[in-house]
């Protein structure tokens, strides 16, 4: 049709202000597709690190950080649940198995001149099949002190059942390398050292203080009683511990990080506003430019809605360019920013290994930015086309 | 078509409210045009001329009295009722030829008819009103900017002609044009009218005048 090629004719009379135009669209598109999968995959590798252990309640004093997961050292340094409360917390928490945790940290020869800090926890050894699996090796047995060593430690360093390493000025036996076990809310072995607690205990001289209580609730539907129970026999004076369950935590994750998807959505649209703007500026620049052959046109036979319509193409051509190349381009960068993401969090780790960078979702934000980049040109387009549109063809002949 | 007249102005006004007072631009003007007529529009600046010609041309309205074009009152038509009149019925010829500058002498020409036409039959018929006033194919792709003044009147009186109107309404055709030019484009007209076509000049010039074979008069908006 006439009109459509009159339009990309025009287009590209100025194509410099049309290019201009479109390079605005682009970053819009560019921003909200890109953006838009970053947020998705960090989603997708939160959703798979995390170890969803559902039926976990951990009891935290209540000094320590909230909405942080378990692990945090901050929480271990901070405070401490005495023993009597843990034993408190076993009754109310009976018959479920009440785990008390151990946590520091001390400096540690990995053998071959390598040393460095790393986190020792300390768990009563007939926990420690309850709360991990090993890889290879065997737990510690019962009079005979041995070590279990996260995996991604024992990678690091070369650490395998057998071997001695040096906590502090002692020496123990390596007993086994532990299962990977991902992020979770209790604690985070895999870049760790698990002791027995009486040799935690010996060794840092600490005794009866724990920076940490977990409780393994066997059944799900069970979890809100056992808490009930656990807050109402501490906390009934003060607030001395805060208790949360694994279901809470994640879902705080997630609405942190659907906090942050929408947020950097939020930035992406915020630049689509702004090529708006500037295509309603070169819109309107164009439609004051040609008044006068809006008045031809119209006094030759043009009805209102042609006129119409054809800035309308113009400003939807400038949007789909805009769109299409903003598409390939966050398809692109989207894809690199999702690798550089994963490969900074999981650096060392195999979590990400199951992640794609790029699935149904990322598709899909990339369609919405481009079709929300071709509304908004449209949308930015209506006006100065309706303004020509409304143009009184004996005034607009006169001009200039 | 009927064999009533083309045009019919039954007292027809047109008054432009201003803040200082109305401007009565046309003052009840009855007249009656027959097809085939050959007719200059004269008078002084202000006298209502091209508002004459604008409502002629179905571009206005008038505020009181009733037009008919072929019989049919076109005074209270929708705005796009009287564009497409334009489209189909009226050929316009501009003082300043007012062709579109974007695009070429032989898109010009078409731009009318492709608005309801086929683009090959739309550029074969433009092919041959060019012919018929006498621009040749080498100065088709020309853009406006690359053709003398009377090539641009030309090209816009075969723009005016594409749609093969009943009515051919010039306005000032050879106000920007030298005289030996203007008179080639008058000839032009001429030759139009003895083909069948009504044709009305507005016109401050007596020699343009004379080839009309009825001149109108308008003092103030009347016809005298």
């Amino acid at each position: 049709m006439i009109l459509f090629s009159f339009a990309v004719r025009n287009l590209q009379r100025h194509w410099i202000r049309s290019a201009l135009s479109i390079i605005g669209v682009i970053i819009g598109v560019v921003a909200i597709a890109s953006l838009g999968i970053m947020g998705n995959s960090i989603n997708l590798l939160v959703a798979n690190v995390i170890t969803d252990v559902g039926d976990t309640v951990v009891i935290t004093p209540h000094t320590a950080f909230v909405g942080t997961f378990a692990g945090d050292p901050r929480t271990a340094m901070d405070a401490a649940i005495p023993g009597h409360d843990v034993a408190e917390i076993r009754r109310a928490a009976n018959p479920h198995r009440t785990i008390p945790v151990l946590q520091g940290a001390d400096e540690v020869e990995f053998g071959r001149g390598r040393s460095g800090y790393a986190r020792i926890i300390g768990l009563a050894p007939e926990d420690i099949p309850v709360l991990l699996n090993l890889a290879e090796g065997q737990y510690p047995r019962q009079n005979q002190p041995g070590a279990l060593v996260g995996i991604h430690l024992a990678r690091e360093y070369g650490i395998a059942p057998g071997t001695r390493l040096g906590i502090g000025n002692e020496s123990i036996r390596v007993a086994g390398v532990l299962a990977e076990r991902g992020l979770a809310f209790d604690i985070n072995p895999d870049y760790a050292i698990v002791v027995p607690d009486a040799w935690y205990e010996r060794h840092f001289g600490v005794s009866d203080v724990y920076p940490m209580v977990i409780v393994r609730v066997g059944d799900i539907d069970e979890i809100d009683t056992v808490k009930g129970a656990i807050e109402s026999r501490i906390n009934r004076r003060k607030e001395v511990v805060d208790v949360a369950d694994s279901r809470e935590m994640l879902g705080q994750y997630k609405e942190i990080y659907r906090q942050i998807t929408t947020f950097l959505l939020g930035i992406g649209g915020i630049s689509l506003i702004i090529a708006a703007v500037n295509i309603l500026n070169v819109m309107y620049i164009s439609v004051t430019e040609r008044t006068r052959e809006i008045g031809i046109m119209r006094s030759i036979g043009a009805r209102k809605r042609e006129i119409l319509r054809m800035f309308l193409y113009e400003a939807m051509i400038l949007g789909i360019i805009g769109a299409i190349i903003g598409g390939a381009v966050s398809a692109a960068s989207g894809y690199l920013i999702s690798v550089v993401t994963l490969d900074l969090v999981t650096t060392g780790t195999s979590f990400g290994e199951g992640v794609t960078a790029f699935d149904v979702s990322a598709v899909g934000y990339i369609i919405f930015g481009m079709a929300f980049g071709v509304a908004t040109s449209i949308a930015a387009g209506f006006y100065p086309a309706w303004r020509a549109s409304q143009m009184d063809p004996i005034d607009a002949i006169q001009k200039r | 078509m009927s064999d009533g007249p083309l045009l019919l102005f039954e007292e027809v006004s047109k008054i432009y409210p201003l803040p200082a007072g109305d401007v009565v631009a046309l003052d009840r003007v009855s007249l009656t045009i027959e097809p085939g007529e050959f007719i200059a529009v004269m008078g002084p600046s202000g006298s209502g001329k091209s508002t004459l010609l604008n409502m002629m041309g179905c571009l206005d309205v008038p505020t009181a009295g009733k037009i008919y074009l072929s019989g049919r009152e076109v005074s209270s038509m929708s705005d796009d009722d009287l564009t497409g009149i334009r489209r189909d019925r009226i050929g316009f010829v501009f003082q300043r030829f007012n062709l579109i500058p974007l695009l070429s002498a032989v898109e010009n020409v078409e731009f009318p008819i492709l608005l309801t036409t086929g683009r090959a039959e739309s550029r074969r018929r433009a092919g041959e009103v060019l012919a018929a006033v006498g621009i040749g194919a080498p100065l088709f792709s020309h853009k406006p900017g690359e053709l003398s003044g009377g090539e641009q009147q030309r090209v816009a009186i075969a723009r005016a002609l594409v749609n093969d109107p009943d009515l051919l309404l010039c306005d000032e055709p050879t106000g920007n044009l030298d005289s030996k030019t203007g008179t080639v484009i008058m000839e032009l007209l001429a030759a139009e009218n003895r083909r069948g076509k009504t044709v009305i000049v507005v016109t401050h010039d007596p020699d343009v005048a004379a080839y009309a074979r009825r001149t109108i008069q308008l003092v103030d908006g009347r016809i005298v």
